[in-house]
């Protein structure tokens, strides 16, 4: 590949990987809060066992 | 008009408090000549008029912020801040009366610190004079509103540069244009340009960076 | 807005950026003077475009946020400025991998737009600083709402500065981004833009229920403890 067409794709990759990078930081965020909410669940019905 | 007497009760507060405590612009003044003297040992010798022009505006911009970094800090120390607040005034009247102190300090500091360049580098005409004002009008503006939203947080000497110093882009290069291009006048009407668009903004939303809900 | 629907946008999302990058590559012509990196234009203006419209919905929502006090405003405020954070921070790279392949370099001066970049992207790192600098509250949210609005008059305040630097600081050096764009092109440019905007679009939507949910569950936590 010539070096224009090599800084080309670097272009592009660079906004792929950003944005891949931020479903990443999401999809990680999305675990802690599943576990946040499995959490919130045990209490409440340890409250309405007690 | 008694928005004006509040702004002339308050400047004149800040002004005698300077009178008195007499540390703000002795240090402005002492920094811009320490900046200027060390600035003489960077710039290559027959250093093009540009780039001394630029040193004056950068020693202007980082005096200002020191004598910002101060202004709020007679209201923090002494929990003023909400006394003022309280106050039966219109909010954006501190704005002034605190603009107008700054401005007065940088004033005075900077009627050292021109004819100092002078003596150290180059002669300065009077577009140089002029810009220095206008961006004083804007400098100060920009950094009260800038330095009250510094106070109310953590890391308060720490932030306000950051607030202050990308704001303060325009100005300078407005000022360093005014001083050194061809057709300076442009570059004038620019900083009023600046002045105008901020100040209002600035004055406007003064009343939401102070208060509480 | 509370309708909008979060698969949907980012279904529109995918499929505006896919068909753009399929004209991209395929449809547009050939720049006859830059070749094939003439292509990175295509996605690094419509970045740039795109963090504006972020910067200038992050102000709208601060305005509101002053102005009518609705629930959500500060929240929304916020993420639109963290994205166009995001979509700035692309703007340089893009912006910086542009400059190598046209004049060499990895940084060019004489490109304004890249200049205006760096200066808002400092402005809105310190947004950042400020709003972690301070409690979460009311006089924070008054607050960044007042910086947003800064930011918004910065953007053409600053452009001109940096137009008017340029006729002393450096001599004036012509960046040609495309302005004779042949009609294909500036169809190929506004799916292009279109697909990034909408990428903004599901992009915002997804953090601000992200941090509605966790706002959410501090809610809920506080009730249950």
């Amino acid at each position: 590949m010539s070096p224009s067409e090599k800084y080309t794709a670097a272009a592009y990759l660079v906004v792929f990987v950003g944005v891949l990078a931020y479903v990443l930081i999401i999809a990680a965020k999305l675990q802690r809060l599943q576990r946040e909410v499995a959490d919130i669940l045990e209490r409440v019905r340890e409250r309405d066992r007690g | 008009m008694s928005y004006l007497s509040d702004i002339g009760a308050l400047t004149r507060k800040d002004l005698l408090l300077e009178l008195r405590a007499k540390e703000t612009v002795p240090a402005m003044l002492l920094f811009v000549l320490a900046a200027l003297t060390i600035f003489h040992f960077v710039t290559p010798t027959g250093g093009e008029r540009t780039a001394t022009l630029g040193l004056l505006w950068t020693a202007i911009i980082f005096t200002a912020l020191l004598g910002l970094t101060r202004a709020f800090v007679p209201e923090r120390e002494q929990g003023l801040m909400d006394a003022l607040v309280l106050a039966p005034c219109d909010r954006s009247a501190i704005w002034v009366a605190k603009s107008l102190a700054v401005l007065a300090f940088l004033g005075l500091a900077e009627a050292i610190a021109l004819p100092a360049f002078a003596l150290f580098f180059s002669g300065i005409g009077w577009r140089t004079v002029a810009a220095v004002a206008l961006a004083d009008v804007g400098i100060c503006a920009v950094g009260t509103l800038t330095g009250a939203m510094a106070v109310a947080g953590r890391a308060r000497e720490l932030i306000l540069p950051l607030l202050f110093l990308p704001l303060a882009i325009p100005v300078v290069v407005g000022g360093v244009g005014a001083s050194a291009a061809d057709h300076g006048g442009k570059y004038l009407a620019f900083l009023v340009l600046y002045d105008a668009a901020f100040g209002l903004l600035a004055w406007a939303s003064f009343e939401y960076v102070v208060s509480e809900t | 807005m509370k309708a909008i629907r979060l698969p949907q946008l980012a279904a529109a999302a995918t499929v505006a950026l896919g068909v753009s990058i399929a004209l991209i590559f395929f449809y547009a012509p050939i720049d006859g003077d830059q070749g094939l990196s003439q292509k990175i234009f295509y996605f690094h203006v419509p970045i740039a475009l795109t963090a504006y419209a972020c910067f200038a919905w992050g102000a709208w929502k601060a305005l509101l946020h002053l102005w009518k006090r609705p629930e959500g405003a500060d929240l929304e405020s916020y993420v639109a400025i963290h994205m166009g954070v995001i979509f700035g921070s692309l703007t340089l790279l893009t912006g910086s991998i542009w400059a190598k392949i046209s004049w060499g370099v990895w940084w060019a001066w004489s490109d304004n737009q890249l200049v205006l970049f760096l200066v808002l992207f400092l402005f809105y790192c310190a947004y950042f600083m400020l709003r972690y600098s301070v409690d979460p509250g009311p006089a924070r949210a008054n607050m960044c709402a007042v910086y947003a609005l800064f930011g918004v008059v910065l953007i053409p305040v600053s452009f001109l500065a940096i137009r008017l630097s340029r006729s002393f600081i450096h001599p004036v050096v012509f960046t040609s981004h495309g302005p004779q764009m042949t009609g294909s092109q500036f169809f190929v440019f506004c799916v292009a833009l279109v697909g990034m905007l909408t990428l903004f679009a599901a992009l915002y939507q997804i953090e601000l229920a992200g941090k509605r949910l966790d706002a959410h569950l501090r809610e809920l936590r506080e009730l249950l403890a």
